[in-house]
Order: C-alpha cells, then sequence, then structure tokens
C-alpha cells in the first residue's frame, strides 16, 4: 500500500515498555516487563513502514505477516489483528515475550538502520494481551477428515503442530507426561518472565478448538509410539524437548544444595516452591548461590535465586562476549544486582558434616583458540586453582533429550551423541508417519523454533494424512 | 481422566492401601513399576510402588506410612475421594524369571509391593522365601498373604518381641541354603544390611531405591543414585538396582535432605486440621 500524503517524519526511537523497579522488583515473582497500555501501543504502531517487502517477516521463524498485524493496531482492529497473527502464531502472548526478537523480527526491520527497529515483540504481546482481556476468538470448523494424530509433549513444538492439525479437521490427541501442560513455557520459564497465566490462556485455547489433552501421560511408558501406531493413530508427532540435566561428572556432586537447573526451575515454577508452605514442595536456598553457565537458563536460575533472597554469583568459563543469554535478560540480571565471575570453572565440592556443600575449588581459564562451535575454547591455567564459599549451586550446563521414546521405539534413528531424533526438513523421522521437532531435533534452542519445527511437520503431517489409504 | 479411591484397606495402624480407578495405568503395569501421586493444586509428587492392579476393573493398589504431610493428608481419604493426578506406570518392571531359588525380603510399608513380586516370581516357576522385617510386630503387614504365595515365610523384628530379633538369622540360613537370586524391598537401612550379607555368598541382590523424586521421569535429576561409582538417575535407570553396588550411605543422606522444610510442612497440616478435610484450610 503506498501512501499519497505527505509522510509524517519517522519517529527513530522506540517506545520504552514500563518495567518494575529493579528493587521492587527483585523481592516479587511478579512481571518484570509490564508491557504496553493503548497509547503507547498506537504509538510504536504508528513507526512501522508497512514495507511492501517487510524484512521482519523473513527474520521470524514461522513467518508472522508483521506489517499487517500493526496496521491494525495503527487501526485500533485489535479483533482483526490477533486474528492476522494467529494465523501463524498459536501462541503470541508468549512469543511477544520470550521471542529473542533482536536477532530474528526486529534485526531485520529496516527502521534498524536509521534508529530502533519496530518493537514487534511488544506490539504482538499488546495485541495477545487484548485477546486475553476481551474473550477468545475461535476459528471456524473444518469438516473432519476422519484421521487421528497423537501429539506428544505440550510445550511450544507439540502445541502448535496441535493447533494446525485440528484446524485442517485430523482427531487430536496430546499426551503430556507432566501434570501440567506447557513444556518449558511452565516448568521452566520463571512467573516474572512469562506469567503461567499466559500459558494456561493458550492451552485453553487449543483445548476449546478440541484437541484432547491427557496429562499424567508419559508415552514410552503408557504406551509405546509402535502400539499407537497399531490402534488407530494414523500419525504421531514428537514433540518431547530436551528435558534431562547435563551434569559435570566432578568429585561432590551429590551433595545437598547442589541442583541442577532443571530440579531448582521445576521446583520453583511447576511446583511453587517459592510459596511454601503454601505449596507442599520444599525448597532450600541459601545465602550464597553460585550459578554455573552463561545461558538463558542459567540468568533464570539467577534471577529466581534473587527474588529467594539470595546473594548470586555467576560462573561462566568464558568472557563475558560470549555469554549466550539474550541481552536484555544479562541487563535485567545485573540491574537487580547478579555477580558474575568469568573466566573460571569448578573443579570439585566440598560438603559439612550434614552432607550439605560448603564450598568449592574452582580453576582459572583463559580464552584458546576457535572450537567448533566458532567461539574461543577456554583453557584451565595451571596452578590457578582457587576456593569459593558456597551453600547453594545451581548447575545450569544444558540439557539432552530425554531417552525413554527413542529407548521404547524400535526403528527410530537418533544422533547417537546428542540424542536427539534425525528428521528430514519436513520433520519426518525414519519412521512412515512418525514426526518430530522442537529441542528433541535440535536439542535446546528457541521457543519460536519450537513452533515453527512444529508447523513445517503439521504442513508434511497433512499431507501425508490426505495421501494415505 | 478421574482418580477415583475404590476400596481402602487398613493393613496397619497408620498405613493404608488404597485401590484406584486408573485404568490407562492398570493396563500397562509390572511389578517393580511405580505411580506417582499428587494430592491437590497446592500438593507435592510423590512417588509409591505398585501392590497390585488389577486389568479387567481398570484398577490399580499402592501402600503408603504415614509419615509426612503429604501421606498424612492421603490416610485422611476416604473411598470415593478423587486424586488430582496419578502418573505412571514409571521405572522400570522387575526382571522376573525363573531363577530357580528366590529370597525375598521386605521391610514395613515395602512389604505390600514386595508381595507382588513374590507373586510374579511364583508365577514364573521359583522356589521363593520370604522374609517380612518391622520394628515391631504391627508394621508385619500381610502375613497370611505372604505365607499363602511363598515356600517358606520368616518373620522378624528389631527387637525380638516377635518372631527373629533383627536379621542375623538370615547369616545362618545362607550358610545352608544356596539362593539364586535375592529382592529386598524395604527402608535403606535395611536394604544395605541384607545386601552385605548376601554379598560374601555372591548372590545377585536387587534392591528398590526410594530417593526423594519429583517428575519421576528423568527431567530434575534430584533422585540420582550412585551405583558402581557411577551416577544414575532412580527414576528412569531404577528403582531397582543391584545392591551390592549401590552407595547406601549417600542415598540415606540425600533422603533426609529436606527433613527440616519437611517437619515444618507436617506440623502446619497437623495444627490446621479440623478445618475441612483436605485438611489444608482452617475451620
Ligand atoms: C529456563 C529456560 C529458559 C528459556 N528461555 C527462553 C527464552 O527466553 N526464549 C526462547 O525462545 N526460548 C527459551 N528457552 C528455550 C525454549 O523454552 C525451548 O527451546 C522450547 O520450550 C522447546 O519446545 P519443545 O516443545 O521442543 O519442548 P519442551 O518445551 O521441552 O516441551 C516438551 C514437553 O514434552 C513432555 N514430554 C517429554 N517426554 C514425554 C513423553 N515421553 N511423553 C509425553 N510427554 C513428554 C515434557 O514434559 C514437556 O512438557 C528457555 C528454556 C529454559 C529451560
Ligand atoms: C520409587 C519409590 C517408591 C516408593 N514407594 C513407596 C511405597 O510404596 N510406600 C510408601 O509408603 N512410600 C514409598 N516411597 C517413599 C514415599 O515416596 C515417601 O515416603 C513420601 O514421599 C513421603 O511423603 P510425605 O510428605 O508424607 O513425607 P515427607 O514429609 O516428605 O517425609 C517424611 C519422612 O519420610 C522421609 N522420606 C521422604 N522421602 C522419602 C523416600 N523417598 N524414601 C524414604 N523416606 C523418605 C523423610 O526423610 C522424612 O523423614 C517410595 C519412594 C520412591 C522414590
Ligand atoms: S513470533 Fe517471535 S520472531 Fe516472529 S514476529 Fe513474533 S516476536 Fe517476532
Ligand atoms: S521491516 Fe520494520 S518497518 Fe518494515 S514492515 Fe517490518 S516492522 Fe514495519
Ligand atoms: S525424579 Fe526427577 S529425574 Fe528422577
Amino acid at each position: 500500500m503506498v501512501d499519497t500524503k505527505p509522510k509524517p517524519k519517522i519517529k527513530k526511537i522506540e517506545v520504552e515498555m514500563p518495567k518494575q523497579d529493579p528493587k521492587v522488583r527483585v523481592k516479587n515473582f511478579s512481571e518484570v516487563a509490564l508491557g504496553y497500555n493503548e497509547e503507547q501501543a498506537l504509538e510504536e504502531a504508528t513507526r512501522c513502514l508497512q514495507c511492501i517487502k517487510p524484512q521482519c517477516v523473513a527474520g521470524c521463524p514461522v513467518e508472522v505477516p508483521i506489517p499487517e498485524f500493526i496496521k491494525c493496531i495503527k487501526e485500533k482492529k485489535y479483533a482483526e489483528g490477533i486474528v492476522t497473527i494467529k494465523s501463524k502464531n498459536a501462541l503470541p502472548a508468549v512469543c511477544g515475550r520470550v521471542c529473542p526478537q533482536e536477532e530474528q523480527c526486529q534485526v531485520k526491520c529496516v527502521l534498524g538502520k536509521i534508529g530502533d527497529p519496530v518493537s514487534v515483540g511488544r506490539l504482538e504481546r499488546y495485541l495477545a494481551d487484548w485477546e486475553r482481556d476481551n474473550g477468545l476468538q475461535l476459528p471456524e470448523k473444518t469438516p473432519p477428515t476422519g484421521k487421528k494424530v497423537a501429539i506428544v509433549g505440550a510445550g511450544p513444538a507439540g502445541l502448535t503442530a496441535a493447533a494446525d492439525l485440528i484446524k485442517l479437521g485430523h482427531e487430536v490427541t496430546m499426551f503430556e507426561a507432566l501434570h501440567l501442560p506447557g513444556g518449558v513455557l511452565i516448568y521452566g520459564i520463571p512467573e516474572f518472565r512469562l506469567p503461567k497465566a499466559i500459558v494456561r490462556n493458550e492451552v485453553k485455547y487449543i483445548q476449546e478448538i478440541g484437541v484432547d489433552l491427557r496429562v499424567g501421560n508419559l508415552v514410552g511408558r503408557i504406551h509405546t509410539i509402535p502400539e499407537l501406531m497399531k490402534t488407530g493413530t494414523d500419525a504421531v508427532f514428537i514433540g518431547s524437548g530436551a528435558g534431562l540435566p547435563r551434569f559435570m561428572g566432578i568429585s561432590g556432586e551429590n551433595l545437598g544444595g547442589i541442583y541442577s537447573a532443571n530440579e531448582f526451575l521445576i521446583r520453583n515454577n511447576l511446583m511453587k516452591a517459592f510459596d511454601f508452605p503454601e505449596y507442599d514442595t520444599p525448597m532450600r536456598i541459601g545465602k550464597h548461590v553460585v550459578v554455573i553457565g552463561g545461558g538463558n537458563v542459567a540468568m533464570d536460575c539467577a534471577r529466581s535465586s534473587m527474588r529467594l533472597g539470595a546473594d548470586v554469583c555467576l560462573l561462566y568459563r568464558r568472557s563475558r562476549d560470549e555469554l549466550p543469554a539474550r541481552q536484555e535478560e544479562i541487563e535485567n540480571a545485573e540491574e537487580e544486582g547478579l555477580v558474575c565471575k568469568f573466566l573460571a570453572a569448578p573443579l570439585k565440592f566440598t560438603g559439612d558434616e550434614k552432607g550439605w556443600v560448603k564450598s568449592m575449588d574452582c580453576i582459572a581459564m583463559e580464552l584458546g583458540p576457535q572450537d567448533d562451535s566458532g567461539r574461543r575454547r577456554p583453557i584451565p591455567i595451571k596452578g590457578s586453582e582457587f576456593t569459593m564459599e558456597t551453600d547453594t549451586v545451581i548447575i545450569a550446563i544444558g540439557q539432552t533429550p530425554n531417552p525413554i521414546i527413542q529407548r521404547t521405539t524400535d526403528g527410530l534413528k537418533v544422533n547417537p551423541k546428542r540424542g536427539t531424533i534425525l528428521v528430514d526438513e519436513n520433520g519426518k523421522t525414519s519412521i512412515d508417519g512418525v514426526y518430530a521437532g522442537g529441542d528433541v531435533v535440535t536439542g535446546a534452542a528457541t521457543v519460536i523454533s519450537a513452533m515453527g519445527a512444529g508447523k513445517t511437520a503439521a504442513k508434511a503431517m497433512h499431507k501425508y494424512l490426505m495421501t494415505k489409504k | 481422566m478421574t482418580y477415583k479411591i475404590m476400596a481402602i484397606e487398613e493393613l496397619a495402624p497408620k498405613t493404608k492401601m488404597f485401590e484406584v480407578s486408573a485404568p490407562h495405568i492398570a493396563a500397562k503395569v509390572e511389578p517393580g513399576q511405580f505411580v506417582i501421586v499428587i494430592l491437590s493444586e497446592e500438593g507435592e509428587r510423590i512417588p509409591l510402588t505398585i501392590c497390585d492392579y488389577d486389568k479387567e476393573k481398570g484398577t490399580v493398589s499402592f501402600a503408603f506410612h504415614e509419615v509426612g504431610k503429604t501421606t498424612k493428608e492421603l490416610g485422611k481419604l476416604q473411598v470415593g475421594d478423587v486424586l488430582a493426578n496419578l502418573t505412571g506406570p514409571l521405572g522400570n518392571p522387575s526382571e522376573i524369571k525363573n531363577y530357580g531359588k528366590v529370597l525375598c525380603v521386605g521391610g514395613s510399608v515395602m512389604i505390600a509391593p514386595l508381595l507382588l513380586q513374590v507373586k510374579a516370581m511364583k508365577e514364573a516357576g521359583n522356589n521363593v522365601t520370604t522374609i517380612l522385617g518391622a520394628r515391631i510386630q504391627d508394621g508385619l503387614l500381610m502375613r497370611e498373604k505372604a505365607k499363602s504365595l511363598s515356600d517358606k515365610v520368616y518373620l522378624a523384628t528389631d527387637d525380638g518381641s516377635f518372631g527373629y530379633k533383627g536379621l542375623d538369622f538370615l547369616v545362618e540360613i545362607l550358610k545352608n541354603e544356596k539362593f539364586d537370586r535375592c529382592v529386598v524391598m524395604g527402608p535403606v537401612v535395611m536394604m544395605k544390611e541384607v545386601s552385605e550379607i548376601t554379598k560374601p555368598y555372591a548372590i545377585p541382590t536387587i534392591v528398590t531405591a526410594t530417593p526423594i523424586m519429583i517428575d519421576g521421569m528423568g527431567m530434575c535429576g534430584v533422585c540420582r543414585v550412585t551405583v558402581s561409582g557411577k551416577m544414575l538417575f532412580g527414576c528412569v535407570d531404577g528403582p531397582e538396582f543391584d545392591g551390592h553396588k549401590v552407595d547406601f550411605d549417600e542415598l540415606v543422606q540425600r533422603q533426609r535432605l529436606f527433613l527440616p522444610e519437611e517437619r515444618v510442612s507436617s506440623l502446619l497440616w497437623e495444627k490446621n486440621i479440623g478445618g475441612c478435610k483436605c485438611g489444608r484450610h482452617k475451620a
């Protein structure tokens, strides 16, 4: 659409997102970023140039029609705007909050060349939140195809595949091993970044459009994939994530007070241990917490620990420049009082007489030449050993896929080193009718890439189902 | 899915067995596996070993001893009440084969699931000797059932007030009889003691590790157990392990990690019962 009227001057600076004050927020688990109000959303939407060939869309893994939905905001057609987003993205309230937009849609925005890019994520969040306040829009029903599909895992990959497949008229049953659906969105990412009410709402939408969700069903134990395929399921999508915690294999790792990031996050987010004894699951967090790692998971553990009243030190074996966490999260954490110790790695843990960790021996590192990941490899410096006092350690050095499905599905090809399921470009595994996507294929990645994989697989599954006799 | 309590049997004071409707679990479960029980939205996830199942009725049973907040709360429930969630079957099934002569040792509440193994071992053609042990006579659950299922039954209490005193008599038995396999389910101290007794006789000894668990499916790692110096996960690699290789001292230590918090939880709950049935809300 070409505008013929003289253009108003483009605002180069984005509309700031209101946030809770760091001193206040470090004492609570409420959401840090508060979201735009209508006025702010309109102002930010007005900055978008409505490009004919929008670069931003190319940066989004699920190709959300960005200029179109922003135009809807500008014209205050919010209901239409949310439908526009949902044509491509079933979880906008989540993506608007946790997508690494600075590396995806926003990094490509043309406005980025002259100033701040359009805050696509914040606008997406605005519409999704508007919808939540104004009632869900259900899409029209498609005539049933008579085909049955099973989805393993109710994380972003599974939820997306389920939504797409049911909209195409297939009968969808989703099995989730935990007692609550949402995957990492519910058990991993903390409340202050992604309120659980939002995840519940997104899941409710998936159920309202007809997906039969069964929680507490661990596929592989309750029924295996071959059993499902034999008993009337026409196709299966595996979106079981990368939930197996990695440990370091050093001495003293089984002492009390040493948690895997997953244990710490599951206690806090899924089981609400921060609210013990209101909630039954306990959690002991000491005064001096050390978080080992440097990704988003490590940041979430560190920021949660601070909210539980601890002094937190992040121990990372490379330097600040290599920190894999999102820039925004590092800044948020530092504002809240995070201390980082770079270029150091733990060697062993020592416990007290009750079996709780009391100190850890570490060694300093220097950066050597680049390794396969393209980052400079950390090398221990001889004779640089030192000891740190600590009463709580959280190990956030990565997760790998849970092997239960792989072990119980004959003929399913996996990467023997990483335990990830091997698929082709359509998400098809080595077994006919069985597809996979998300972290179980890529290893720990992002919400939106998992959703993208769910979408791709759903498309291919639809084709498979409609051509299969 | 509604997990309705169909029947309750009191096995001993503060020890109950629930039969719960869960057709999809009943259809798949095998001896040695466990379920995770959740009582309410605020509840924790606790693992309990399956001690019986009925595939036709679609029910599974578990027995528990009222030791802390959640098991006490569970003990207040009545037939017809509904559990918030029941996940399972979890863990690897026991290896049941015809070994020849099998020694099954059960302690306290774990006697109930042990008898499921005794039954399976018997059905597989084994000659089964069963030892039941407990602190006091009351804890020797399901004696009649044990007798009907096994070829021989021995009873023992810690102080000898009923049956043998302690497990020293087992040393004497092993001097005279040869066993091809031993299965122990009970408190960690008991499993440790039995494993030490069978070791010189090289009897393969299988113990059920009961570390603290949360998810029970390999996600959190709280259930880690050291076996032959290697870190394994109780829920997905176990719960059964080679008793001659388990680091029992570490297991006990890790089980006690949250003792102070568990006590707070239990005391608060006891103070509040008298309100509604769940005990969570004051009168
Ligand atoms: C702490 C943390 C913070 C993160 N922060 C961000 C962020 O800010 N932005 C971002 O984009 N990404 C972030 N990520 C990564 C992102 O959450 C994941 O990449 C994404 O959730 C992967 O989605 P998934 O659907 O593949 O798997 P998951 O979200 O892991 O979901 C898998 C689901 O499958 C279930 N399951 C597993 N096995 C079985 C089985 N056998 N049967 C039935 N169900 C099963 C699991 O219980 C789980 O619910 C973060 C991850 C973590 C852990
Ligand atoms: C695989 C597995 C199978 C189990 N099967 C059974 C069973 O069939 N019947 C049964 O009664 N219990 C069983 N347990 C133990 C049971 O899960 C715990 O007793 C339960 O979590 C206690 O919850 P609570 O809130 O009532 O007590 P809590 O307040 O959590 O604990 C009270 C006391 O019990 C101890 N305790 C906590 N967890 C365990 C544990 N895992 N093992 C031993 N002691 C523990 C604590 O140290 C404390 O002293 C099993 C545990 C596992 C891991
Ligand atoms: S889904 Fe994520 S990447 Fe795509 S437009 Fe929305 S915020 Fe950007
Ligand atoms: S590239 Fe930027 S300005 Fe252009 S349409 Fe996308 S968001 Fe708007
Ligand atoms: S209970 Fe969480 S990994 Fe075993």
